[in-house]
């Protein structure tokens, strides 16, 4: 299910690769902000690469790229003139498409009645510049929690149908990464409008395009691409192949959704339990968890009221707490929920895992908590259920 | 519910115990919802704000200030019969705050330092929370408090709505804000992973880690953390030191900070 693609197939084929270099590059960024679109890309801010609003590929953290590990990641500066040579920023394009906070309505007293007005910002166009493959697969995941069975999220569909995608595959495979056993990357198969190979050779930098739409490949004809050679095609491939022969994490996902249902009493659940922090950092930087709060405020003096919504995780206490308690008060019992409803129950309910093996939950864990290792444990010593589970 | 006087509006009392001031100073900090706030409530006794000292009963009590001494036990015992709702605020008044420190010691050998005539000095052996001697309906924390959570507890109070304040870690609030994790990307120790949300994630928006001003959160993990601050290059003594501050006597803080005695 592909929600909003003129034409999901596409690929480096001799009449639908083109190539730019820094120059067109700059000519997207100002095509796009024409068109109307607020220009979303890497930037280096302090000590992190991380996606902002960015005027132009000044912006772009040139020479710059990510080292990560468990719970740790560094930025270093290494030179050279990639301007997409780092692996992920800290946080994912969900900050754009489904805001941290947002306010649903505003409610003004009026009499014994009131008035609601309706708050959105589906008005707003997003081109995100430098999505991972990865992290495409993550939004067209959102898309089906967000349109799927009887309840959408409208505000989210018209920001995402408003939304251009430039995607950069991958040219550096990070250590927590492992796209490659989820089939998610390192190069994009679908979902974007454009997808650029970014290819450093010596003094010889330039992109190798592909439009994944009618409007990508209009908006490469109109910054002047060029018609990509053979050799250059074969470039970009070699950068793709490199990138997966790097990847060196993997998540065995052979039966998963089965194994982990089946191992609900694992002792690893109490192992993992005793190191989790139980801090919600992993549901925050996932590119696919979803879940929030619904929250009312009020002014002091009764007159307006507003309701908002928040991200929430499936971490804190609050989330499962319901009329006579709170059904999930372990950190075994939360850890088990986030990791089963990723990898296993996600799949029953939207047909697809949850997991598109960015990492970003290893290493942005404090203390480091990594999934494809929880899972290895598990199915290293894998029991039957015990009796009622 | 007390006898509201002409006003029809909530009478509010703010009291003080041991404490530096600073919690009760932040609701007159709140400058640009200050005429608001007071508009809509009844300050009936706020000795630092006003000469003006009504009479109990009132519906809301705010306290400040750990509790030291037994004259403090028997005052806040009548304040919590004079009260209808109590709300206590800050590190000192819902953990006991930095005065805790003396817990650890023997008391007398402070008092025969500090003052030339002891005898007349009538103190408790330990510093310890309100909610150790009254039942306490709402607490606060922080050293100092939140302005901001202060009126949206009065603010919920009077339009009789769940207060928008949050239990969970200040991760979360680093990560709703789009800070950068200091401890994942510069090696720096913070507490912030065990650490109750409601400063707004100052200090690692700084770059610095969190000190724990909030107090422990709803479920801190406090063991796991202290062995990733020693990954990280942290001494025992660090360690007990991290967790030994503002809020030394909250639970989760002092045990950890003991097991890490040397």
């Amino acid at each position: 299910m592909n929600l909003f693609l003129v034409n999901p197939k596409s690929d480096f084929t001799m009449d639908n690769s083109f190539r730019i270099d820094q120059e067109n590059l700059q000519h997207l960024f100002t095509t796009l902000q024409k068109r109307g679109y607020e220009t979303v890309g890497p930037t280096l801010a302090d000590e992190a690469i991380v996606y902002d609003t960015i005027a132009s590929v000044e912006d772009l953290p040139v020479g710059w790229t990510d080292e990560v590990g468990p719970g740790k990641y560094r930025v270093a500066n290494g030179g050279g003139l990639s301007s997409f040579g780092y692996t992920l920023s800290p946080q994912s394009w969900k900050r754009f498409l489904y805001p941290p906070t947002r306010k649903l309505f505003s409610a003004k007293k009026n009499g014994k009645s009131f008035e609601l007005t309706q708050e959105n910002d589906g008005e707003k166009k997003h081109a995100f510049i430098g999505v991972r493959p990865c992290e495409l697969s993550a939004i067209l995941i959102q898309d089906r929690v967000f349109s799927s069975g009887e309840y959408h999220d409208d505000n989210y569909l018209a920001l995402r149908r408003n939304a251009f995608i430039v995607a950069v595959n991958c040219s550096q495979a990070g250590d927590n990464c492992f796209c490659v056993s989820m089939k998610t990357g390192p190069a994009a198969k679908d979902g974007y409008d454009i997808a650029l190979t970014e290819v450093v050779d010596g003094d010889n930098h330039y992109y190798v395009a592909a439009s994944g739409t009618e409007k990508g490949r209009e908006i490469l004809t109109e910054i002047g691409a060029a018609t990509a050679s053979g050799n250059e095609i074969a470039e970009a491939e070699n950068v793709v192949r490199r990138t997966t022969a790097e990847i060196g994490k993997s998540l065995d996902t052979r039966g998963l959704p089965k194994l982990l249902a089946e191992n609900l009493e694992h002792a690893r659940w109490d192992d993992v339990a005793k190191r989790c922090l139980t801090c919600g950092n992993c549901t925050m930087v996932c590119p696919t968890c979803f879940c929030s709060t619904v929250e009312d405020t009020t002014d002091l003096s009764g007159q307006t009221a507003g309701r908002s919504r928040r991200w929430d995780s499936c971490f804190t206490m609050d989330f499962a707490k319901v009329s006579g308690g709170n059904f999930r008060t372990s950190a075994k019992s939360r850890y088990r929920q986030w990791l089963t409803h990723k990898l296993s129950s996600w799949v029953e309910q939207f047909g697809i895992s949850g997991c598109v093996g960015c990492g970003r939950c290893i290493t942005w864990c404090p203390v480091g908590i990594d999934l494809t290792a929880e899972v290895k444990a598990i199915r290293g010593t894998k029991v039957k259920q015990e009796k009622g589970g | 519910m007390p006898e509201r006087r002409r006003t029809g509006k909530p009478k509010v009392a703010v009291f003080k115990f041991a404490s530096c001031d600073g919690c009760q100073l932040s609701l007159l900090d709140a400058e640009e919802e200050l005429l608001d706030v007071a508009s809509a409530i009844d300050i009936a006794y706020f000795p630092e704000a006003s000469r003006r000292m009504i009479r109990g009963p009132y519906d809301i009590g705010i306290v400040e200030g750990s509790i030291t001494t037994p004259h403090d036990v028997e005052r806040i015992r009548d304040i919590r019969k004079s009260s209808a709702a109590l709300i206590t605020i800050g590190a000192c008044a819902t953990a006991g705050g930095i005065q805790a420190l003396r817990n650890w010691k023997d008391i007398k050998n402070y008092v025969h330092i500090v003052y030339a005539s002891p005898e007349y000095v009538s103190t408790l052996d330990r510093s310890l929370p309100v909610g150790s001697f009254v039942h306490v309906d709402y607490e606060l924390r922080g050293c100092p408090i939140n302005k901001y959570q202060l009126i949206e507890v009065i603010n919920a109070f009077l339009n009789k709505r769940k207060p928008n304040v949050y239990t969970h870690s200040v991760c979360v609030d680093c990560k709703l804000k789009g800070t950068t994790c200091v401890m994942v990307s510069r090696g720096e120790p913070c507490l912030g992973p065990v650490t109750q949300s409601g400063c707004g994630a100052i200090c690692p928006s700084f770059n610095r880690g969190c000190y724990g001003c909030f107090g422990p959160m709803e479920f801190p993990n406090t063991a796991a953390l202290a062995a990733q601050l020693k990954e990280l290059g942290e001494t025992k003594f660090d360690i007990q030191l991290a967790f030994r501050t503002f809020n030394a006597y909250a639970d989760a803080f002092r045990k950890e900070s003991e097991a890490h005695e040397q």
